[in-house]
């Protein structure tokens, strides 16, 4: 299946050689992004953003203007026609009278795939409920393929709220599709993994440990990814308060880890890594970030020229 | 048959046999029987099978089934057939068969799924991951559920 008119739903609806495919366009446009520039000239994007967001909304809308396409985004919800209590279905059949293609987040499970069967244009999901976010996971493993000139064959820590965050989510159903060498679920117990997760795993045969101290295995990583620990997850405030040094990456953790260890953020970052070091030689969240726009600009060609 | 001596036959209506041992009550239940109908239910409970060990039936008179109401009973009563009669005769005989793809028929345990915001024209969807043990997955949220839980989730009409 190519990438032409593809809804762009789930990480699980991707094989590797299709993910392989996309990478390549990525590296092509990162050597010569001007001659990329009028790519999708007269083409238009609809970014609605259900939920907050201003990294995956402002990185999307950068791809497609850096292509010279053209973006229309749906205000905030309050000043919306939702506000007015139009519902989703209206508000999508609206967006797809408009646009090429749409992007869009939203904090209800399984909206983009309900968006994607009403809309006859492809739907991009930048993240729905808490489980998916594609896209996220695609720059991500593009990353590290970038960084680490491979994705197979490592090791990978995942530290956070892997339970409920969708990019952690996403990200280790990404890594399943690779023969990763065996990944690190690092979080509190009662944030761990769902199970369908944690199943799609042993289903894959993807070695996986899961451990709630960090301390435990920064030896052994490549790619440590971090995503935030949220404080209103914890239904007992002091369980949060006990945990919370646990999960906040500092340089005096990252000296026991290898030379070449590289962390990762989907951002933004709030307090979970300690801001020196992002001077370091591991951080490469920024650069991660950068990275972020040229796959979407690689995978917007891809969906709207093929 | 066992059950023959206990229960007459019905002229016209619907015999559901092989219902698992305990079921019989939750099968009236979902497809919408309360006995207050006035029709002639005859129901028989833990019968000495030779297929199931022990089995339930249901004789219902005058009643027949929507194939809806034969994919609900499917979901909780695998084994259970359908018996079509007419003139006192087995008119058609069909072992139930619970479909790929299930739609409208459970509401997804997921308060946050789609299928559950109010004011959006969608049916609940899940597909039969596997028929035993059940286990079924929602398509657009991806929660799973088991056969303990689908009673429970069995929407109404």
């Amino acid at each position: 299946m190519g990438f032409r008119n593809r809804d762009i739903i789930s990480i699980l609806d991707f094989r590797r050689e299709e993910l392989e495919e996309l990478f390549s366009v990525v590296d092509e446009m990162r050597k010569n992004p001007s001659a990329h520039s009028s790519a999708l000239s007269g083409y238009l994007m609809a970014t609605a953003f259900f939920e907050p967001s201003t990294r995956t909304r402002l990185s999307f809308q950068t791809a497609m203007l850096r292509l010279g396409g053209s973006v229309i985004d749906m205000a905030e919800v309050q000043r919306s026609s939702i506000a007015k209590g139009e519902n989703f279905t209206d508000t999508i059949r609206m967006l797809d009278a408009y646009s090429d293609v749409i992007a869009i987040r939203h904090k209800i499970d399984g909206s983009a795939r309900y968006a994607a069967e009403i809309a006859e244009n492809p739907v991009i999901n930048c993240g729905d409920g808490k489980k998916n976010h594609p896209t996220q996971a695609m720059l991500d493993l593009y990353t590290v393929k970038t960084l680490k000139n491979r994705i197979d064959g490592l090791n990978y820590g995942i530290l956070g709220d892997l339970k409920y965050g969708r990019a952690a989510a996403s990200l280790i159903l990404g890594l399943a599709l690779f023969r990763p060498e065996r990944i690190y679920l690092i979080s509190p117990e009662s944030l761990r993994v769902r199970p369908e997760v944690r199943e799609h795993l042993e289903n894959s045969g993807v070695d996986y440990v899961e451990t709630t101290r960090i301390e435990d295995c920064i030896s052994e990583l490549d790619v440590l990814y971090v995503t935030r620990v949220q404080k209103e997850r914890f239904p007992d405030p002091s369980e949060y308060e006990r945990v919370k040094g646990s999960y906040r990456l500092t340089l005096d953790i990252l000296r026991a880890g290898k030379e070449d260890l590289v962390v990762l953020h989907p951002l933004p970052r709030v307090d979970e890594i300690d801001f020196k070091v992002d001077d370091s030689k591991y951080a490469k969240y920024f650069l991660q970030a950068k990275l972020g726009v040229f796959v979407r600009m690689a995978l917007l060609k891809l969906i709207l020229r093929g | 048959m066992e059950e023959e001596l206990l229960i007459r036959k019905i002229r016209e209506g619907t015999v559901i046999d092989h219902i698992p041992a305990g079921r019989a009550l939750k099968v009236l239940s979902i497809i919408g029987l309360t006995g207050g109908e006035g029709m002639v239910i005859a129901l028989v409970m833990n019968a000495p099978s030779q297929k199931l060990g022990r089995k339930d039936l249901v004789k219902i008179e005058g009643r027949f089934l929507a194939p809806r109401e034969v994919d609900k009973i499917a979901l909780i009563a695998p084994s259970a057939t359908i018996n079509v009669i007419r003139d006192y005769k087995v008119a058609s005989k069909r072992k139930v068969e619970l479909p790929d793809v299930i739609k409208g028929l459970l509401k997804c345990p997921n308060p946050d799924c789609v299928t559950n915001q109010p004011g959006e024209p969608i049916d609940s969807l899940f597909k039969t991951i596997s028929r035993s043990p059940l286990r079924l997955v929602c398509q657009y949220c991806g929660e799973a559920v088991s056969e303990e839980e689908v009673m429970g989730l069995l929407t109404k009409g």
